[in-house]
Formats: C-alpha cells, structure tokens, sequence
C-alpha cells in the first residue's frame, strides 16, 4: 500500500474535515452526498447525525486553498479517454515534455490572436525567441490515475519519492522546468496495489491539488484513468471548472470510438472545453519492409468522423 | 439467491486499460459456449462498457420479468449465452455513466442479485481497469452469495502494463481469489506483406510474470486485426475464422477451466 512514511500526511478524504467528529467508515459516501447520513454504510458512524442533518455540506475550504494554489498555474489541460490504453499517459507525458521544450516567449506570441500585430513587435518577438536567455515553460504533470499509475515508468523516475517541505508536498521533477506528482512515489513498493474505493481517491486527488507545492507553471497537463467516474468529476469539481480543455486520446477502431462519444458528452455535461481528440495507433508501418497497414481498423470511419459529427476543433 | 444455480464465476481482470479484458472475456464465453457449458457474461465496466459491441448486442435493451427481477439479453436462440451490462440500460451508446463509487456498487449489486441468470455452468465477469469500487464490490457481493470467483488475468508484453498487473495480482491474493492464469495478449505482430514478426508491445513479460507470481502462464495471443474487425462488426471470430489460430490460448483455458471444474465435481 502507501508508504508508511506517508502516515503523518495521510490521505484525506473528501470530507469537510471540520464538521465531523471520527474518520469515515470503509464504504462511506461522503457528507456531501444526497445520501449522506442514511446510506447503508452510515449506520453506526458517528458522524451520522452530522452528515443526515446536512451540516457536513457546508462549502469545503479545501476548494478556497485549491484555487490559491492553480493561481499561479497559468493553464490547466486534462488528457482523458473514454477507453483505456489508448495513450493517455504517453501522450501526456510526451505533451509535458514537449511544452517544457518551448520558450515562454514563443508561447506569449503563438497566444496573441491579435491579427494586428506589428511587424516590429513580431520581428522583436523572434529576435527574443532566438535569445539564450529567455526561459524555458514550466510545466507539470499530474497523474490522477490512482490504481494505476504509469507516469513515473515513463518519465524514467520509478523509485523517487515525494518529500515534504514547509511550502508542501515537492513533486519529483523530470527536468528543471518539469514537476511531476503521482501515487506511484508514494508506494510501499513499485508493485504495491492501491485498493481504494472512490471516496479515498477523491481525497488523494484533492491532496495533489490542495499541498502540491507546483509553485508558477504555465502549464498543467494532468493524466487521467479511462471513464467518466470518481476521478474526472473531483478534478473538474475541485478546480471550480477552471480548466482550458480537454483532450481525448482514442485508437481508431470503434470500440474505443464509443467511448469516445461518452467523454465527449461528459466534457459537455462538466462545462470543460475540448480541445480535440487524437487519434492513436493510427496505422503500422513493417521496420522490416516498410509497408504500411491498419492495426486496429477504423470500421466506422475513424475519429475524423466523430470530430465532425461533434463539431471538436481539431483532431491530430 | 440469484447466483444459488451459478457453478463457476470466472473474473477476467487486468490493472491496466486496454490489454483485452473484453476480447478474452467475450472469447472465453463463446469458448465455453462452444464446449457445451451454459455461460452468463456479465460486463461491470459500467463507464466504458464494451462487451455488447463485441457479441452483436448493441440493439438490445434489457427487460424486467413479472417478479422484478432482470431478464438478461440472450446473445442467440440457442439461449445458451446470456449477456448484462450497463449498455443495456442507456438510451444512447453515446451518453456517459458519471457515477462516483457509490452509485456504480449499486448498479453491481443489482446486476449480481437482480438478474435472473438461471441454471449456468459458468458466470464470466469482465472488468475495468484498476483496483476500485468496481472490484471490490464485485467480489465482496459474490462472497455475499457464497459464489468464490477465480481469476484471468489479462495483460501485453510491455512493462508498464506488468506493473499494473502486479497490483491486481496483489489484489487477488488480498481477497485470496485463485489466479487460473495469465494471457499474454497483442503478443506480436506478423506482418501481412513480408511476414516477419514486430513485438510492437515489447515481448515475453507475460510468461516471465506468470513465472514471477507462481501463477499457470495461459499463453500468448497474438496482434490479429481480423479480431478487431469482427469485434467492431459484432461477429463472432470463431465462426468467421474458423482456421484461425490467433485465440488458441482462449479456447485452451475454457478446457482448463471444464477439467478442473469436473474434477472437483468428481472429488
């Protein structure tokens, strides 16, 4: 399970810790669920009373600590999927680095959509772009894949651990400019399984959002399990919706385009933009005799399709 | 109980996403189908529900019978392949299940108490990835029913996939649930022009974890797209293909599974 290091800053759950009077039960749905206090896993707790009367869902601090800490993270963009392992964490992770590759100035000019720019101020932008000096985007990825984490293993930091400052939890990071947070620093081993039921997650999740010390980043990419559960909801939840979109990872056979269509319904129930979908796996060509051919045919026309059908900006 | 005339139950996980739960899921139930058995297939990856796809079974819904209980959707005439999953339930292949924990372990439980599954030799369970509400509840409301499930476990070559897998070895073993084996799926790629062998995922992390955890290593399946392609249309790879070799492992482990059942039977 969780390193045992980690008991002094054990997992919180997603209570509203100052309403209640004990830790919560095993199957516990939570204070601010509509079953709060009468659900079968509420009889004998005693914050029964405390969450059947309703007080438990007063509006949760945590949310006001969360929104100063992403106050100084310029751009939050989560990676989902309706179907697992499509790439999710290897997109992820190879968007993260590739952001932390950029220069803050160009992203400064690639974001200005003024299409009255100055020739003089374009000219001095990549004059600054060519300058040694000018910094690098710093960029973190967030893995909220609690049960199976993969960012560590990718981003070759398998055996790090997070350490705790004043300022909060310190992520591992990558590379200068590259933080990285997942449960897999936190294992008792690389093989540890982390066998907890949604309201554990969900305050794990709030921990990474809450006491991650990310400090100033332009971006956040966060890494996320496949579905539309317990996961994608806190984090949507828990950032007040303040995310600049979605992008949805997908191989092209229908089976992962159905669930494609899910998420996309998600997104658009949870107000999260989506920026477009990427299409992975998308053909294979022999190392041997160079011939190209489809894998995981795409029988109903591939995400091109389902981008129109939805009107998404873009697929790649 | 509603499991009282269910002999085996058979859950086939994984940890990891997209390995091919449901493909051998699917394949082990036809498998059996094959060999004579009754088989319930029970889908209880309530977000991202992928087995009435793969049996032809996307126009279906489910009916409730006069005592309330869930008529389950059969996949033929034979009536020999009864299928449950969320899929059944929803208006639209395209609405999302947001569900936290508490809501999914409900569903579950109707779908293992509610469901009339009737007399069958083997409930098949396929799973999501991870080790969440999804699989605790499962096993906590078989053990309910004094039904003990034993697991499949699913994995691809490549060590982030292992590592994974690793967690849900280790989830077996906390609830002590029996893992008949280990499939090594997407386990190279022949490629159809020159045919020479790709291990696109990596190669042999399967045998060596299977050897690792001291579980049977059922062997290898390899990257088919024929499997794909009939999965996509519904159609099944058995019966389309009937020389295909590809899913040999699957069928092996439903013979396995019928030998060690009937030589319990006979102790």
């Amino acid at each position: 399970g969780i390193n045992a290091e980690y008991g002094t800053h054990p997992p919180a759950t997603s209570m509203s810790d100052s309403k209640l009077v004990a830790p919560p039960p095993e199957h516990c749905v939570g204070p601010n669920s509509e079953t709060a206090g009468q659900a079968s896993g509420c009889a004998g707790c005693p914050n029964q009373k405390i969450c059947a009367s309703g007080e438990a869902k007063a509006p949760d601090p945590d949310i006001a600590a969360i929104v100063e800490r992403m106050s100084t993270v310029k751009h939050k963009i989560l990676v989902l999927s309706g179907k697992g392992g499509v790439g999710k964490s290897t997109f992820s992770a190879n968007l993260a680095r590739a952001l932390a590759a950029r220069k803050v100035s160009a992203d400064e000019t690639a974001n200005t959509n003024d299409s009255t720019v100055d020739k003089d101020d374009a000219d001095a932008a990549a004059a600054a772009d060519d300058d040694d000096d000018d910094e690098l985007c710093q960029v973190g990825l967030l893995d909220v894949d609690i049960c199976g984490p993969s960012a560590p293993t990718i981003l070759g930091l398998e055996g790090q651990q997070v350490h705790f400052s004043n300022l909060g939890w310190e992520p591992v990071y990558a590379a200068d400019n590259l933080a990285v947070m997942s449960v897999g620093f936190m294992l008792d081993g690389a093989d540890s399984a982390v066998i907890w039921r949604g309201p554990k997650k969900n305050g794990l999740i709030k921990q990474f959002l809450r006491d991650v010390n990310w400090g100033t980043l332009d971006y956040l990419v966060v890494d996320t399990p496949p579905g539309t559960s317990d996961e994608h909801l806190s984090v949507v939840q828990y950032l007040k919706g303040a995310v600049d979109g979605a992008v949805i990872v997908t191989t092209p056979q229908e089976v992962a385009l159905q669930d494609v269509r899910k998420e996309i319904n998600f997104c658009r129930k949870v107000g999260v933009p989506v920026l477009g979908v990427v299409e992975n796996m998308a053909g294979f060509v022999c190392p041997h005799c160079t011939h190209a051919q489809q894998i995981f045919v795409p029988s109903t026309g591939a995400c091109c399709t389902v981008v129109r059908r939805y009107g998404c900006f873009s697929s790649w | 109980s509603a499991l009282s005339n269910v002999d085996n139950v058979v859950l086939v996980m994984s940890g990891k996403g997209g390995v091919g739960k449901s493909t051998v899921a699917v394949h082990l139930a036809n498998a059996l189908v094959a060999k004579g058995f009754k088989v319930g297939l029970l889908d209880v990856d309530l977000t991202g529900p992928s087995v009435p796809r793969l049996v032809g079974l996307t126009e279906h819904s489910v009916h409730k019978s006069a005592d309330g209980g869930w008529i389950p959707v059969y996949a033929d005439n034979t009536q020999r392949l009864a299928v449950m999953s969320i899929a059944f339930l929803l208006r639209s292949a395209s609405d999302p299940v947001i569900w936290r924990g508490p809501k999914k372990n409900a569903v579950i439980r109707q779908f293992l108490n509610d469901v009339m599954w009737g007399d069958i030799d083997y409930l098949v369970v396929d799973t999501p990835p991870g080790t969440s509400d999804e699989h605790i509840s499962t096993c906590e409301y078989l053990l309910e029913q004094s039904r003990k499930p034993v697991s499949l476990l699913v994995t691809t070559p490549q060590a982030i996939a292992l590592s994974d897998v690793r967690k849900e070895a280790a989830f077996c073993r906390k609830l002590d649930l029996p893992i008949v084996g280990i499939v090594e799926n997407m386990s190279g790629y022949v490629c159809e022009k020159c045919a020479e062998c790709t291990n696109i995922f990596s190669s042999d992390g399967g045998r060596l974890l299977a050897e690792e955890l001291g579980v049977p290593f059922a062997g290898r399946v390899p990257i088919d797209p024929r499997v794909s392609a009939c999965e996509d249309a519904g159609r099944d790879f058995f019966a389309t293909h009937p020389d295909a070799t590809s899913l040999q492992c699957i069928v092996d482990v439903a013979q396995q599974l019928a030998d060690s059942a009937k030589k319990d039977q006979q102790q």
